[in-house]
């Protein structure tokens, strides 16, 4: 890593540092927040984020960075911070990860960065993450890359296809505009981002950000070509031959809604949580009849899965006015998969969380409505594959409890349309294509990352994939122009 | 944005557009269908790819009024623009020669029908196409399908046109006839291809239905359209649409596309009172000018 020794702008004594507390980011009330889709995390001030800057000890040999999946150069960040340079930071980060304000907002800090911070030891660690937000929402507020004027690269003759608008094509989009390709971005959906903008909900990433992020990189020269298939309105093959694109990168995300196969599942109010958020994100559903997007407005709704997902759609169903929003998951909250922050911000909306607890059966009225869900209480037995307690039904615990919606949030597998259309690219045994370390398919010049080759993960994980296949794509395209010349 | 480059009303609430998808039209094949999105605010909602032109670089669809989206679509005129339109989706329709298809729709159904009573004659088959209707008004595309078929019969719930009777006893005249059906497509209203394959399941003909199912991304993604057929769940925008009408259960996919009844009434409420009130101050405009 090319990282030298940062200039230290911290005017605190080392001693000292270790006294100031941990910053609270300022939040929506919980109550209010409950009924609203505005952001809850408001983000710190100004002063905020210098005296949580001036909490890093500067450490020679700094733990957060290899915590980071893609080594952001955190204290120098930090640094500059304290220097109140906050577009010099915001570069700075930059340097590593194209989305700040989306993975300041989004990363799983508690378990990366902020896990290994050495102050994080014996006192609460520096708050990365919210200095990430922070510095990325500044330099949007001041005028991002418009300050310097956008200097384009020499044009380099060549083209890449992008497929999927997700966090892994943006980051191969971000950096290959950069060496002068002739970048395309092709998205199924009318909106870009993948889940980004029709996952994750608005009160924990706002559109705009997005919005902002497809702008700057349009300034820069990618084209972006919405509600365009890449295997149905074109095939990968017609990309390449016929259009003339030279290298495709395949960022589809994990877009296939797992079920649980037990009955009942197809009834009405009975959602996958894709679906769900879908209707609520994408579509707006939240504003009907405003927008045209119907979703239902439950009284009683259950949740089934413990991760980010399931987190987003309680929270989702209680701020559409749920009397009560649970969580049921099957093994105890230690095993969540979500975020430490999501699992107390939900719980702090007034969203109940029945662990141990997994549904056997749904239970519909006459016209087809669920009303009950049929449940088995569990145990922890011995760990699993996974490295977590394998949950065991306990015998005779079945109970019922009254529902009129459920969502299911237990993961999603790999569409297959590309597989389908492009027997050339080796897929595994789950539907996920088979690329090497840096993306590279069974196809060539075809590249993939994200969660269609790692099955759903998380953001920065994406990017990351998304980086590692941008250098290797370059170095394709070198070698191709000097094949051919 | 996606120019509307003709509109016409075919029938008293259903109107055929042709619409400019030069992409579109290069892939489409019979079965296939579009997801739209009519302005920003929009719901997207599929539509079968009636027709289209490759040279010329347009696709037809066939657009049945039923509720606020459909409504809204059938008051653009040529010249105005969709907000977005994906496509072509859905698995094609398989087509073989089976010696007598027997090509059976209803109502806008007719629309969905054509392509594949022209794929199935271009296949070899002898083609008979059964329209029916409640009446003479809401039949389409006759003159389209008698051009592409061997035989057009019709039936009229009230009699107005053809046979008096529903599509059933009209496949029934022709099995009495003595002429033995191959193959059955149907496509139209749920009951109605719930009543065909209920008939042909008895005497075995093999049945293939087109399903109707509410959907949001139309690209497998939400699960939004899931059926059982055969006692599996099936997503009917990748898996589909067309399955083994035997198959299918008709009881619950009926269930599933009553879902939002309630606030599908409430959108479509808004929408016409928005449009009165437009008319209104249109005309208010008028008779001061
Ligand atoms: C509700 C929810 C909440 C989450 N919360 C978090 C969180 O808090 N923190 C975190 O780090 N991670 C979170 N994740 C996980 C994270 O969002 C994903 O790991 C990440 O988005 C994967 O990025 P990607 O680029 O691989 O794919 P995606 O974001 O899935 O994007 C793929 C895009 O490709 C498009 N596409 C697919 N096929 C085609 C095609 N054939 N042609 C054209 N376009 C196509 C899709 O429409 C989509 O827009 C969450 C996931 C969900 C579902
Ligand atoms: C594969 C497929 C092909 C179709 N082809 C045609 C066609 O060629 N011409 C045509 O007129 N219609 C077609 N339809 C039906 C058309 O999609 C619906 O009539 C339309 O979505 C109704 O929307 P609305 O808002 O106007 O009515 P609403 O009042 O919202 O709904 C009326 C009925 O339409 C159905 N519906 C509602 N929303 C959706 C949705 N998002 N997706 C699917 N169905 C929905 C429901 O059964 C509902 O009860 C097709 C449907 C499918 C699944
Ligand atoms: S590990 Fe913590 S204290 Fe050390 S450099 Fe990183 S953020 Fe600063
Ligand atoms: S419409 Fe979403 S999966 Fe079929």
């Amino acid at each position: 890593m090319k990282r030298e020794k940062p200039q230290s702008f911290n005017t605190v004594p080392i001693k000292e540092r270790l006294t100031i507390p941990r910053q609270d980011m300022p939040e929506q009330d919980a109550l209010l927040r409950s009924t609203n889709f505005l952001e809850v995390n408001l983000g710190f001030t100004p002063e905020q984020a210098v005296i949580e800057a001036q909490r890093c000890i500067e450490c020679k040999n700094p733990t957060c960075m290899e915590g980071c999946p893609v080594n952001i150069k955190i204290p120098d960040f930090i640094q500059l911070i304290c220097n109140k340079d906050f577009m010099g930071a915001a570069e700075k980060i930059k340097e590593d990860n194209s989305l700040p304000a989306v993975c300041g907002r989004v990363c799983p800090q508690e378990t990366q960065c902020e896990q290994v911070c050495v102050v994080g030891k014996r006192f609460e660690p520096v708050a990365i993450g919210r200095l990430e937000r922070f510095v990325a929402d500044y330099a949007m507020l001041h005028g991002n890359g418009s300050a310097k004027t956008i200097e384009k690269p020499k044009p380099s003759g060549q083209k890449v296809a992008i497929v999927g608008s997700g966090p892994a094509g943006l980051a191969v989009a971000s950096d290959l505009i950069k060496e002068g390709h002739d970048i395309t971005v092709f998205e199924a959906l009318h909106e870009f981002g993948g889940v980004l903008v029709y996952g994750i909900p608005e009160f924990r990433l706002p559109k705009a950000i997005l919005r902002e992020e497809v702008a700057n990189l349009e300034a820069k020269g990618v084209k972006f070509i919405k509600n365009f298939i890449v295997g149905r309105t074109m095939t990968i093959q017609e990309l390449m031959t016929d259009e003339g694109y030279d290298a495709v990168f395949l960022g589809l995300g994990a877009g296939l809604p797992r079920f649980m196969n037990i009955p009942g599942e197809n009834l009405n109010g009975v959602y996958s949580a894709n679906e769900f958020l879908t209707r609520s994100n994408l579509m707006r559903g939240y504003e009907f009849p405003e927008w045209d997007t119907p979703l239902y407005r439950a009284k009683h709704a259950i949740i089934v899965g413990g991760g980010n997902t399931a987190m987003d759609a309680v929270r989702t169903a209680k701020r559409l006015g749920a009397d009560e929003a649970s969580i049921v998951y099957r093994r105890s909250e230690e095993e969540m998969p979500a975020r430490n922050e999501e699992i107390h911000h939900a719980k702090e909306e007034g969203v109940q969380f029945l662990n141990l607890v997994n549904p056997i059966e749904f239970i519909g009225d006459e016209q087809g409505n669920v009303v009950m869900a049929k449940c088995l209480r569990m145990k922890l037995g011995e760990p699993d594959e996974s490295g977590r307690r394998r949950p065991i039904p306990m015998e005779g615990s079945e109970f019922t409890m009254d529902v009129d919606m459920v969502v299911i949030a237990v993961g999603n597998g790999s569409n297959p349309l590309i597989a389908q259309t492009t027997p050339e690219i080796e897929t595994n045994k789950w539907g996920n294509i088979v690329a090497d370390d840096d993306g590279r398919t069974s196809m060539e010049g075809v590249f993939a990352g994200g969660d269609i080759v790692s099955g759903g993960a998380t953001v920065i994980l994406a990017m990351g994939a998304g980086r590692k296949s941008a250098a290797a794509i370059s170095e394709y395209l070198k070698e191709k122009v000097g094949s051919v010349t | 944005m996606y120019k509307i480059l003709k509109a016409k009303f075919i029938a008293p609430n259903v109107k055929s557009f042709i619409i400019e998808a030069p992409l579109i039209a290069k892939k489409r094949q019979a079965g296939q269908f579009v997801m739209l999105r009519v302005h920003d605010k929009g719901e997207r909602i599929p539509i079968t790819i009636a027709d289209s032109d490759i040279k010329a670089g347009w696709i037809n669809i066939i657009v049945q009024g039923l509720g606020k989206t459909s409504a809204h679509l059938n008051t653009l005129e040529a010249g105005d623009h969709l907000q977005d339109l994906v496509g072509p989706l859905g698995l094609p329709t398989h087509i073989e020669n089976w010696g007598t298809l027997v090509c059976i729709s209803g109502g806008v159904g007719t629309a969905e029908a054509l392509p594949i009573a022209a794929a199935g004659k271009a296949a070899g088959n002898r083609v008979i196409s059964i329209i029916g209707a409640r009446n003479k008004d809401l039949i389409i595309a006759e003159a389209q399908m008698a051009e592409l078929v061997d035989e057009v019969r019709i039936s009229t719930d009230d009699g107005s046109a053809g046979r008096h009777g529903l599509v059933t006893d009209v496949l029934q005249d022709i099995m009495d006839e003595g002429i033995k059906p191959d193959m059955i497509v149907a496509i139209g209203p749920l009951p109605m291809m719930a009543a065909v394959s209920n008939q042909t399941k008895e005497i075995g003909i093999p049945t293939m239905v087109s399903l109707n199912a509410i959907m949001v991304d139309g690209t497998g993604m939400c699960g939004a359209c899931r059926a059982t057929v055969g006692g599996k769940t099936v997503f009917v925008c990748v898996d589909g649409p067309e399955f083994d009408g035997h198959q299918v259960d008709f009881k619950e996919l009926g269930m599933r596309q009553k879902m939002y009844k309630k606030q599908e009434a409430e959108s479509h409420k808004c929408f016409l009172e928005k449009q009165m009130k437009k008319l209104k101050t249109e005309q208010a405009e008028e008779v001061s000018s």
